[in-house]
């Protein structure tokens, strides 16, 4: 027995930045960010806490799968990076819901929600939970540098959160991590200690966009080859597809070497941007209240991310 | 056809091309690619050619590119 999808939730902070802003104080256009990576907008944080993001969207979660924070027997954070170093977010986003299960983040880059899933398929496998709350959450604008313009238009910050519940709806779940730092990483902010011998650096974002274009892509494809051939289904089974949220460039190539319909592979980079670990649980959401999903269709979901990290997913809606 | 041809017909997924009209001398600036075209065709190339390709900021030509498929 493992998981299945009670309900879904979403947040995204109120202040939208669209190109054209950002072209307000960088040397960029619309239609430069447009045709290289399907974002119009994207929102960022201004008062808003990480953490606060975070609840909104799992109380809308909560909600949708008619529980309340005390029936959580364990809530799961998949994040780089919460409010506070330490903390974690699993910790503030606990306090802040007034649950009192055991709370921890999992940081694995924009592949965070497919390992969390992992993790909750053996907390479920333990029998040692009911119900599981499993919420990302990002403020990826308090780590981009703003004056570097290939970066920073990419992202944006938002929360997406899924309950899940006792149940057969995960068919297959599957993580690679090939360990490779250097094309997309980000340091902590320098200490103060008299005895570092660290070369002066910044904790902003650093990202090859190639090197990560090319992984992105070759590891969708594998991945997902691999997952259908594992299974026995085939890319006709996936009744909707739900990539990392990158860059519409990767999509749509993967999309077309897998041979997957336009009207299933769904999308909301357009507006959030690059919102690493809660891109998907964000679609999730999107979806299911746009009311695409119908009981007993696979869903396919496939993230990549800093590491290099993936993982690859197919469920059944409940 | 020869590996040239296989690179122009690999190139004309990405730019319309007139047959023929790519030399060794064409550059990736001339033909309008972007940064994830270029990644995107040459891995599209290497598919083709069976071959790993490095991206570095020597890849400016159809001729360097030409090199980089027939090392092996």
């Amino acid at each position: 027995m493992s998981f299945s999808i009670l309900g879904a939730g979403s947040a995204l902070p109120s202040c939208v930045k669209t190109n054209d802003d950002l072209a307000q104080i960088l040397d960029t256009s619309d239609q430069w960010i447009y045709t290289r990576t399907g974002i119009r907008r994207r929102h960022v944080i201004t008062t808003e806490t990480i953490t606060g993001m975070a609840a909104e969207a799992a109380r809308k979660a909560l909600a949708a799968a008619g529980i309340t924070p005390e029936d959580l027997d364990y809530i799961v954070c998949p994040t780089v990076g919460g409010d506070y170093i330490t903390p974690g977010l699993g910790c503030t986003l606990q306090e802040e819901l007034g649950a009192h299960c055991p709370a921890i983040d999992i940081n694995a880059g924009c592949s965070g929600f497919l390992y969390s899933l992992d993790v909750v398929d053996g907390i479920f496998a333990r029998k040692k939970a009911r119900y599981v709350l499993v919420t990302a959450a990002e403020g990826l604008s308090r780590i981009m540098d703003w004056t570097e313009r290939s970066t920073c238009v990419l992202f944006g910050d938002g929360a997406g959160a899924v309950v899940l519940g006792e149940g057969d709806g995960l068919r297959y779940l599957k993580l690679r991590t090939q360990g490779c730092s250097a094309p997309l990483h980000g340091r902590f902010p320098m200490g103060n200690s008299p005895w570092t011998k660290e070369e002066p650096h910044t904790h902003f974002v650093h990202m090859e966009g190639q090197e990560v274009y090319k992984f992105a892509v070759n590891t969708i494809c594998t991945s997902v080859q691999e997952a259908l051939e594992e299974t026995g289904l085939s890319i006709d089974d996936m009744h909707h597809v739900l990539l990392h949220q990158a860059n519409m460039r990767i999509i749509e190539a993967a999309r077309r070497k897998l041979s997957i319909p336009e009207e299933r592979c769904h999308c909301c980079i357009e507006e959030t941007g690059n919102i690493s670990a809660a891109s998907i649980p964000t679609l999730i959401d999107r979806c299911s209240r746009e009311g695409l999903f119908h009981s007993g269709e696979n869903l396919l979901l496939c993230a990549f991310g800093a590491g290099f990290t993936s993982g690859t997913a197919i469920l059944t809606w409940k | 056809m020869t590996n040239l041809e296989k690179l122009e017909q690999i190139l004309s997924e990405y730019k319309e091309l007139e047959p023929g009209s790519l030399t060794l001398e064409t550059t990736f600036e001339e033909l309008e690619l972007d940064s994830l075209d270029l990644v995107d065709m040459t891995m599209a190339c290497e598919d083709a050619f069976g071959v790993s390709i490095e991206l570095t900021d020597d890849l400016k030509t159809v001729g360097d590119l030409l090199k980089l498929v027939e090392k092996d």
